[in-house]
């Protein structure tokens, strides 16, 4: 393999790990403070796709205007799943939870099937964004480029928001311990519900970018992304934000760089991230960037 | 022991009417209602199954689709005719070792279960240290991996394009049969101490331990019969419907019997038996929301994927408003 081919298959890498790097924070974020696998997560990154989709096909609204809006009311929907799925559910065993999650997760799916159709849609792409550009000889699309510099910025100022504002740091003593930080006056509800509509709001990010790359929507589509991000928020160590990152780059690069170099295991490239979850889980279960947790009688 | 008397004799006179009741339906009863009948008894056994794994002992696992699926390709390779199997592998011939087999159906089905056994083991006694939800995205992840090599391994199982063919052993006998003895093994299961363990591990790990239960054995126990009676109910399903390939074995099929579990009570036995039937019964009859119907005046157009919305719509309200399942009595 030449030298040209393969910053082409890394700058692929690269563009896929972003992507899974914004679907992967919504988990670890949900996971730091609920300590619950939010099942549905990578079903509203399909719905981010969709909305995006009839948003362009529908209004006459610029493009990247309708690519803000969808994100944003996707992540109200984010936010009102956990009203309606999660919170009444949140003094219950985490079993019980865990099962409403997975029953959100398939309705969901069935919905999107039953509003959106079954057959595949082709996503709008915006021109702009379909151009090819060659650079040495490597022919690699715009949006590969697009794809990491929008997830740089949206990490920059998530980063600003968890560490500087006040929201963040409620936000971090949740996750840190939410009994005593409730006693401390924090708005629980408030909390989560705005931890829902970033992850939501990313993980739509993410699906219109997805779209724009891979412009074939469906209903389905966002179960296994969804399934690798949360392996790649487990990867990096569950509740850490920067472990998510690392996680869902370590997978992006890994599978796009398995394909590349080992044609033969393509039809496996699904397994690829579950495998790397087992061996991970077993080696340190606490993932790279985690924090050991001492069992409490 | 009075009552134990009583007990018994209850569960005799549904035993005896269960199988008169089968009897007189495999005698009266067209193909298709037949089919929903063993459904129902495999679906019995599945529950019941998963029960064990996620009811009784507390592990959350989502594996079932590949377990079943393990159980489902070893029925399917060791009972399929040397012709048939010719026909099959058109792409790229059978691997010899595997193709002039042909066993008849009760070795091959017990085969099935302790193939889908051997697997739980060996999966359960790394993946079983983890906690619940670690252990849920593992499993998880070991069904998926499973349905992943059953597509790419053409030679052994023919791929993506699946098994055609596959001879149709099952009937109501041997559903309900199987369903009959997985229920008395349950109950047998239950009441003695290892059941009275596994419910220990469920309710609370750390006194359990200290209570001197041996944690990570009981946990691989109720993983591995779980996973061969879910061998088993994948074995007879593969033998009722004669066709079998990987896409069958998604998450959904783990999420329709975790639906029955869930409705019939987690930890509860009669609920989920009742919770089967009426879940394969309403399965069948809510059909006609992904089909259009026509009341004469006026035509309704289905929707395709609606029964599952109602279903999930269930699943959800059960969950929230009543925790111990539809049918368990609080």
């Amino acid at each position: 393999m030449g030298n040209l081919n393969f910053l082409q298959h890394l700058a692929n890498g690269i563009s896929l790990g972003s992507l899974y790097a914004l679907i992967a924070i919504g988990y670890t974020m949900v996971y730091g403070i609920l300590r619950l696998i939010n099942f549905a997560h990578g079903d509203i990154f399909m719905l981010g796709a969709y909305i995006t989709y009839y948003g362009i096909l529908f209004t006459s609204i610029p493009w990247w205007l309708v690519f803000i809006f969808a994100s944003i009311f996707t992540g109200f929907i984010g936010l009102l799943l956990e009203k309606i799925a999660y919170r009444p559910l949140r003094e219950s065993p985490r079993i019980t939870i865990l099962i409403s999650a997975i029953g959100a997760s398939f309705f969901l799916q069935n919905f999107g099937i039953v509003v959106f159709g079954g057959r595949p849609k082709a996503f709008p792409v915006p021109n702009i964004l379909n151009k090819v550009i060659r650079l040495g000889g490597v022919s690699v699309g715009i949006v590969t480029f697009v794809i990491p510099t929008v997830t740089i910025i949206l990490l920059l100022g998530l980063t600003y928001f968890i560490t500087k504002t006040k929201t963040g740091m409620a936000m971090r003593a949740l996750s840190k311990d939410y009994e005593t930080a409730s006693l401390m006056g924090i708005d629980i509800n408030r909390i989560i519900s705005i931890t829902f509509f970033i992850g939501s709001f990313l993980a739509a990010v993410g699906g219109v970018m997805w779209g724009t790359k891979y412009p074939q929507l469906m209903p389905l589509m966002g179960v296994m992304p969804g399934l690798k991000c949360f392996i790649a928020a487990v990867i990096g160590g569950i509740g850490n934000i920067t472990g998510a990152v690392i996680g869902g780059f370590i997978l992006g690069l890994g599978e796009i760089l398995l394909i590349a170099f080992l044609p033969n295991l393509t039809g496996y490239r699904d397994a690829f991230a579950f495998v790397l979850l087992i061996i991970i889980l077993l080696v340190k279960p606490t993932g790279l960037m985690g924090e050991k947790i001492t069992e409490k009688v | 022991m009075k009552d134990k008397n009583r007990f018994n004799n209850i569960s005799l006179i549904i035993i005896v009417a269960t199988i008169v009741g089968l009897f007189i339906a495999n005698r009266t009863l067209d193909d298709y209602k037949l089919r929903i009948i063993n459904l129902c008894g495999i679906y019995i056994t599945l529950g019941l199954s998963m029960n064990l794994i996620n009811g009784f002992t507390g592990l959350f696992s989502l594996g079932h689709a590949g377990f079943m699926a393990i159980g489902a390709y070893t029925v399917a390779i060791l009972t399929m005719p040397v012709p048939m199997k010719e026909m099959n592998f058109f792409m790229k011939p059978m691997v010899p070792f595997l193709a002039n087999l042909e066993w008849s159906f009760l070795p091959a089905l017990l085969m099935a279960g302790i193939m889908a056994g051997i697997f739980g083991f060996l999966i359960g006694a790394p993946v079983l240290r983890l906690t619940d939800d670690y252990l849920a995205i593992a499993t998880l992840g070991f069904a998926e991996i499973i349905r992943v090599v059953f597509t790419n391994t053409q030679s052994i199982t023919n791929g993506a394009l699946g098994l055609k063919g596959i001879p149709n052993n099952t009937n109501v006998w041997w559903s309900w049969g199987i369903g009959l003895l997985t229920i008395g093994f349950m109950v047998f299961l239950m009441d003695g101490s290892y059941g009275k363990a596994f419910k220990a591990i469920r309710e609370d790990e750390i006194a359990a331990r200290s209570m001197g239960i041996n944690l990570f054995k009981h946990k691989v126990m109720s993983f591995t019969f779980g996973s061969f009676l879910a061998g088993i109910g994948g074995g007879l399903l593969a033998a009722l419907l004669g066709t079998i390939d990987p896409n069958m074995f998604r998450i959904t099929l783990t999420f329709n019997i975790l639906l029955i579990v869930v409705l019939g009570g987690l930890g509860s036995i009669k609920g989920s038996v009742i919770s089967a039937i009426i879940v394969t019964v309403m399965m069948e009859a809510l059909r006609f929301l992904d089909e259009s119907i026509n009341l004469g005046f006026v035509q309704l157009k289905g929707v395709p994927g609606m029964r599952m919305v109602v279903f999930s719509i269930i699943l959800m309200v059960v969950v929230i408003f009543r925790k111990e399942g539809l049918l368990k009595e609080s």
